[in-house]
C-alpha cells in the first residue's frame, strides 16, 4: 500500500483546477476564427473571448455536442438534401428522361417537376447557408476539406444525384473520426465508384456474367445435363471490358500515400486488381455499393509488398484499405494537407511530423490530429497569422458572415462563386480545388471580389440583406481589400 | 522601369522591380515593332461531328453510313458540300471560311485527335486541354505551360485572355492569364461612385505588405486602365468584318477589340458548346448547320477584322473527339474518335487537308465505328507553338510525350 500512496498525491495534484488563462486577445481570436470558422461574425469575438479559446476549440472539436438551432430552418425548403440517391433517381431525374423520350417519340410529354440542376444547385445553396450559419464551424470547414480531398464531380454522369448522400452520409458524419473508416465509406461510395470509374473495372480474363449452370432435366432414359445455349455478350457500349486503374492510381496519389508515397505502377495495376468487383447496382437508378464476383480478378496480388491472397473476393480491396490506411506516408500525406489548410501553404515540417506521429499513434483518429495542429504553438505563431489566401467559397462565405447577412436566396450567392471560378461541387480533376495562394490570386479575380464587395455593401446581392451600421464605400472597401482576402 | 512578376515553382513569389504608366507605354510600343506573335484557341465543346464540318465527299462509304444525315455531294443540291480539293468539301454552312481556304490561310488536319479511348466529354476535354491524354491530375493546362516555358519579361496582364467567366483548364497554371467576360466592363463598378471608390481600392493593394496581393492589385487597375486608354465602348469593327450576334460572335469581337488594342495579347481564348448531336442532326440543314453558321461566320468576321494582324496570328479550332461514322437511331450520331482541326492565319501553309485519310470501311474504323486518329492532336499543338508562337524546346509543354519536328504535320513552312 506504500507505493500508492505517491500515485494518490500524484493525481490529486493532476486534478487540481489550473490557474485561470488570460482572456485572449482580439487579433489572435479573430485569427482563430479565420481557420477553424470561416470567419467572425458581429459578436463572435467578444464571444470567444469570454469563453477562451480551449473550451472554444473543444467545443468545435464536437461538434455533435454542439445544438445547430439556426440552420436548420434556412435548410428546409431544400427537399433534396433529406432524400437517397435513389428516391432522386426516381422522383427527378427519371421523370426527365421520360420527358426527353416522350418528346423524342413526338408526344407531349408531362412537364418535369425539377430541372437537371436542381440536386447540385440545392446542395450548393446547402453548402453556403451551413458555411455562414452552422454552429459547428469546423465541422463545415472540414466537410469542406475532406470533400475536396475525395473530389467528384457533379457533370459526370449520374454523380450529379448521388452527391447529397456523398456529402451527408459518406464524408460529413466521418470528418472527425477514423480516417480508415472515411476511407472506406468513400471507396464504397457510388459518387467515388462511378466518378473514378471503378464502377466498371473488371477482369480482363473474367466471364463478366456469371456462367448460366447447365439445367437437369428429366430425359427419357433418366435424368440428363442440358447445358444452356453460349452466351452472346451484350452490345452495350458501357458493358464492361477489362480492368480501369484511374480509382487505384488515385486512391494512392491523391486520397492515401501521396504521388511521392512509394507506390510503383506494378502497384497501381495489382490495386486495380484487387478492387475489380466493387461496383454499384444499377448505378442511373440510385443504387448502392454492390461486390459483384464476376468482374472480380481472384488471383493473387502482391501490393506494396504485401501478398493478398487468391480468393479473397471483396476482403481484397478491404485489405488494400488496411495497408493504405496504416502506411507512413499516408499519416504524412494527411498530416501535410491539414496542416497546409489550418496553417500555412508551406506547412512547418515539425508540426508535420507531430501531427504525422499522432496520426500512426492514434491508427488514424482524424480528432486527435487536429487536435495536435490546433494546439501546437505553429497554430498560433505570429507567422501563420494572415498567412493563408481565402479562396472564392472562403471570401464570399466570410464577406456574408462579418456583415451580418441575412441570406434568404443562396442563389445568386452559388452563381457568384461560378463567376468567381469556384463553381461549387463542378471541380473537374479529382485533385480537388488547390489549397494555396497563387490558384486564386489573379487580376481577374481581384476585380470580381472587389465589385463583389461593392454589391454585398450597397445591398445589391439579390437575396442577401448585409446588417451591418458602416457607409457602403467603407464596408466595400474593407471587404474587397486586401486584408479581408486573407485569413 | 518594368513592373515583372516572377512565380518560383513553390508557389512563393518575387518581385523584380516596380513599374508605372512609363513603362507600359513603351512597352507597347515595343510590342507593335517587334511583331509578336500571336494564337486564338477556340473550343468547340461538346464533340463536333468533324465529318460534317469537312465532308469527306469523295468517300463512298460516307455516304452508306448516313442514309439521311450526310450531307450532299458537292453541286448535287443547293445544300451539298462546298468542294475544296475534289475529295473533301466545306459544310455548306461554312461558306464564309471559304475565301481563306481559297487563299491557302486556312488548313485543315482530319483524322486527327487523342490516342485515348475515353468517349467521356469530361475527361475527353481534360486531356485535350492538359494535353495529357489518360492522365488526369494533370495540374495546369498546355497553354499555361506554353506561357511558363516562354517567360515574357515584358508581359502585360492581358498576355493570356479567356473571354469566358472562368478561366478554362486549358490556360490553368501558374503563369498569369485573364478571364474577361466583358471586354466593355471590366472595372470597378460602383455607379456614379466607381472613380472614387475604384481610387480608394488601388490605394489600399497599393499598400498592402502582402507582396502577392501587393503587386496583382496593381497589374489590376493597371490592366483597368489600359482598357479604358484603348476605348473598348466605341469599338467598331474593320474592313467591313461583321459578327454575329450571338454570344460566340461577340467573344470573338472582344478577342479582335483586344488583340487591335495593342495591350499585349499573345494568347486568347474562346469556346462554345452545343455540338453533342445525338438527336437530329440534320444536314445541309438543320440543328448542326445552324451552328456552324454562327460559327464560320463569327471566325470569318475575327479574321477580316484583324487584317493584316492576321500575318502573325493563328486561330486554332479543336473538339475532344469527333462523332461516329454511322448515323444512330435518332438522326444524330454518337460519341466517336478521330476529327477535325482548322488552321487559320497568315503563316499557315493553308488550301490543303493535312494527315493520312484511313478510310471509313468497316475495318478501316476504330474500333469498327469511328472515325480513326491518324494524328496526335499534339502534333497540332506542337508545331503552333514551336514554329509559330516560337519556343525552342516544347517539351515541357508537353509532359509524358516523345514531341518531335519529324512528326509535324507540316501546317508552317
Amino acid at each position: 500500500m506504500r507505493c500508492l500512496t505517491p500515485v494518490v498525491f500524484a493525481l490529486a495534484v493532476a486534478t487540481l483546477p489550473a490557474a485561470p488563462k488570460p482572456a485572449p486577445d482580439q487579433a489572435t481570436v479573430a485569427h482563430v476564427l479565420n481557420r477553424i470558422a470561416f470567419g467572425p461574425r458581429p459578436g463572435d469575438i467578444e464571444r470567444v473571448q469570454a469563453m477562451g479559446l480551449d473550451r472554444y476549440i473543444d467545443q468545435q472539436l464536437h461538434p455533435e455536442r454542439l445544438p445547430d438551432r439556426d440552420v436548420e430552418p434556412r435548410l428546409a425548403p431544400l427537399t433534396t438534401l433529406r432524400m437517397s440517391s435513389r428516391a432522386i433517381a426516381e422522383t427527378i431525374e427519371q421523370p426527365q428522361i421520360d420527358a426527353r423520350k416522350a418528346k423524342k417519340a413526338g408526344e407531349e410529354p408531362t412537364p418535369a417537376d425539377r430541372k437537371a440542376n436542381s440536386v447540385v444547385l440545392e446542395l450548393s445553396e446547402q453548402k453556403v447557408l451551413r458555411a455562414i450559419y452552422s454552429e459547428r464551424q469546423l465541422q463545415e470547414v472540414l466537410t469542406d476539406f475532406w470533400f475536396n480531398h475525395f473530389n467528384v464531380d457533379a457533370r459526370k454522369g449520374p454523380v450529379r444525384f448521388m452527391l447529397p448522400e456523398y456529402e451527408r452520409d459518406v464524408i460529413r458524419p466521418r470528418v472527425l473520426g477514423k480516417f480508415r473508416d472515411l476511407l472506406e465509406a468513400d471507396a464504397k461510395s457510388p459518387a467515388m465508384l462511378f466518378y473514378l470509374d471503378n464502377w466498371m473495372s473488371a477482369d480482363p480474363n473474367g466471364p463478366h456474367a456469371p456462367a448460366p449452370r447447365p439445367r437437369v432435366v428429366r430425359g427419357p432414359f433418366g435424368p440428363m445435363l442440358v447445358q444452356p445455349p453460349p452466351r452472346v455478350p451484350p452490345k452495350n457500349p458501357n458493358a464492361p471490358k477489362g480492368l480501369n486503374e484511374n480509382y487505384a492510381r488515385e486512391l494512392m496519389e491523391l486520397h492515401t500515400l501521396g504521388v511521392d508515397g512509394g507506390y510503383t505502377q506494378k502497384d497501381v495495376t495489382e490495386v486495380a486488381r484487387c478492387f475489380t468487383g466493387w461496383t454499384i447496382d444499377r448505378p442511373r437508378a440510385g443504387g448502392g455499393f454492390v461486390f459483384r464476383p464476376a468482374l472480380h480478378d481472384a488471383g493473387q496480388k502482391i501490393v506494396l509488398g504485401h501478398v493478398i491472397k487468391a480468393g479473397g473476393g471483396e476482403s481484397d480491396g478491404e485489405q488494400v484499405l488496411d495497408i493504405l490506411a496504416k502506411h507512413p506516408s499516408t499519416a504524412r500525406f494527411i498530416a501535410t494537407a491539414l496542416a497546409r489548410r489550418f496553417v500555412g501553404d508551406v506547412p512547418p515540417p515539425a508540426l508535420v511530423d507531430r501531427a504525422a506521429k499522432r496520426f500512426r499513434d492514434t491508427d488514424g483518429d482524424l480528432r486527435e490530429v487536429m487536435r495536435t495542429i490546433l494546439a501546437s504553438p505553429e497554430f498560433l505563431a505570429a507567422d501563420a497569422v494572415g498567412a493563408k489566401m481565402k479562396t472564392p467559397f472562403e471570401f464570399v462565405v466570410s464577406a456574408l458572415r462579418a456583415t451580418g447577412a441575412d441570406v434568404q436566396d443562396a442563389t445568386p450567392i452559388v452563381r457568384t462563386l461560378q463567376q468567381l471560378g469556384m463553381p461549387l461541387y463542378q471541380c473537374q480533376p479529382p485533385t480537388g480545388y488547390k489549397e494555396t495562394a497563387d490558384a486564386w490570386v489573379n487580376t481577374g479575380a481581384l476585380v470580381d471580389r472587389m465589385n463583389f464587395a461593392v454589391r454585398l455593401a450597397n445591398q445589391r446581392l439579390n437575396g442577401v440583406a448585409v446588417a451591418v451600421d458602416e457607409p457602403p464605400d467603407d464596408l466595400a472597401l474593407r471587404i474587397g481589400g486586401p486584408d479581408f482576402q486573407k485569413r | 522601369m518594368v513592373s515583372r512578376r516572377v512565380f518560383l515553382r513553390n508557389g512563393a513569389f518575387a518581385m523584380v522591380s516596380l513599374g508605372f504608366a512609363p513603362g507600359f507605354l513603351s512597352r507597347t510600343a515595343l510590342a507593335a515593332g517587334a511583331r509578336a506573335k500571336r494564337l486564338i484557341a477556340i473550343f468547340q465543346r461538346g464533340a463536333v461531328d468533324g465529318l460534317s464540318v469537312v465532308v469527306p465527299h469523295g468517300d463512298a462509304d460516307y455516304y452508306r453510313s448516313r442514309p439521311s444525315i450526310a450531307i450532299a455531294r458537292p453541286n448535287a443540291v443547293e445544300d451539298g458540300a462546298i468542294d475544296l480539293d475534289g475529295f473533301f468539301g466545306f459544310n455548306p454552312r461554312l461558306r464564309a471560311l471559304k475565301p481563306f481556304w481559297d487563299a491557302r490561310e486556312l488548313a485543315i488536319v482530319h483524322a486527327c485527335g487523342s490516342p485515348d479511348s475515353t468517349r467521356s466529354h469530361f475527361d475527353a476535354q481534360d486531356y485535350m486541354e492538359t494535353a495529357t491524354p489518360g492522365v488526369k491530375s494533370t495540374g495546369d493546362g498546355w497553354l499555361n505551360r506554353y506561357l511558363q516555358a516562354k517567360r515574357d519579361q515584358d508581359a502585360t496582364p492581358f498576355r493570356a485572355v479567356a473571354v469566358a467567366s472562368q478561366l478554362p483548364r486549358m490556360l490553368q497554371g501558374s503563369a498569369a492569364a485573364l478571364a474577361l467576360h466583358q471586354v466593355d466592363q471590366f472595372g470597378i463598378r460602383a455607379g456614379q461612385a466607381s472613380d472614387k471608390v475604384s481610387a480608394l481600392f488601388e490605394r489600399a493593394y497599393g499598400v498592402s505588405p502582402n507582396t502577392q496581393l501587393n503587386v496583382t492589385g496593381r497589374e489590376a487597375f493597371e490592366a483597368i486602365k489600359m482598357l479604358q486608354a484603348a476605348n473598348p465602348s466605341q469599338y467598331q469593327p474593320e474592313h467591313g468584318a461583321d459578327y454575329p450576334r450571338s454570344p460566340f460572335g461577340q467573344s470573338l469581337k472582344q478577342i479582335a477589340q483586344l488583340a487591335k488594342a495593342d495591350v499585349g495579347l499573345e494568347v486568347a481564348f474562346a469556346d462554345l458548346g452545343g455540338w453533342d448531336t445525338h438527336v437530329n442532326q440534320g444536314a445541309g440543314q438543320g440543328q448542326l448547320a445552324s451552328r456552324l453558321d454562327d460559327f464560320g461566320n463569327a471566325i470569318s468576321a475575327l479574321v477580316v477584322d484583324l487584317g493584316d494582324r492576321m500575318a502573325d496570328t493563328v486561330v486554332l479550332t479543336m473538339s475532344e473527339f469527333g462523332r461516329a461514322v454511322n448515323e444512330n437511331g435518332n438522326r444524330g450520331t454518337d460519341h466517336g474518335h478521330g476529327n477535325a482541326m482548322m488552321v487559320i492565319g497568315g503563316g499557315v501553309r493553308g488550301g490543303r487537308v493535312y494527315g493520312r485519310w484511313p478510310g471509313l470501311a468497316v475495318d478501316r474504323r476504330y474500333d469498327g465505328r469511328d472515325l480513326a486518329v491518324t494524328t496526335d492532336f499534339r502534333d497540332v499543338f506542337a508545331e503552333v507553338v514551336v514554329r509559330h508562337l516560337g519556343i525552342p524546346d516544347a517539351r515541357p509543354v508537353f509532359p509524358g510525350y516523345a514531341v518531335s519536328a519529324a512528326r509535324f504535320p507540316g501546317l508552317f513552312a
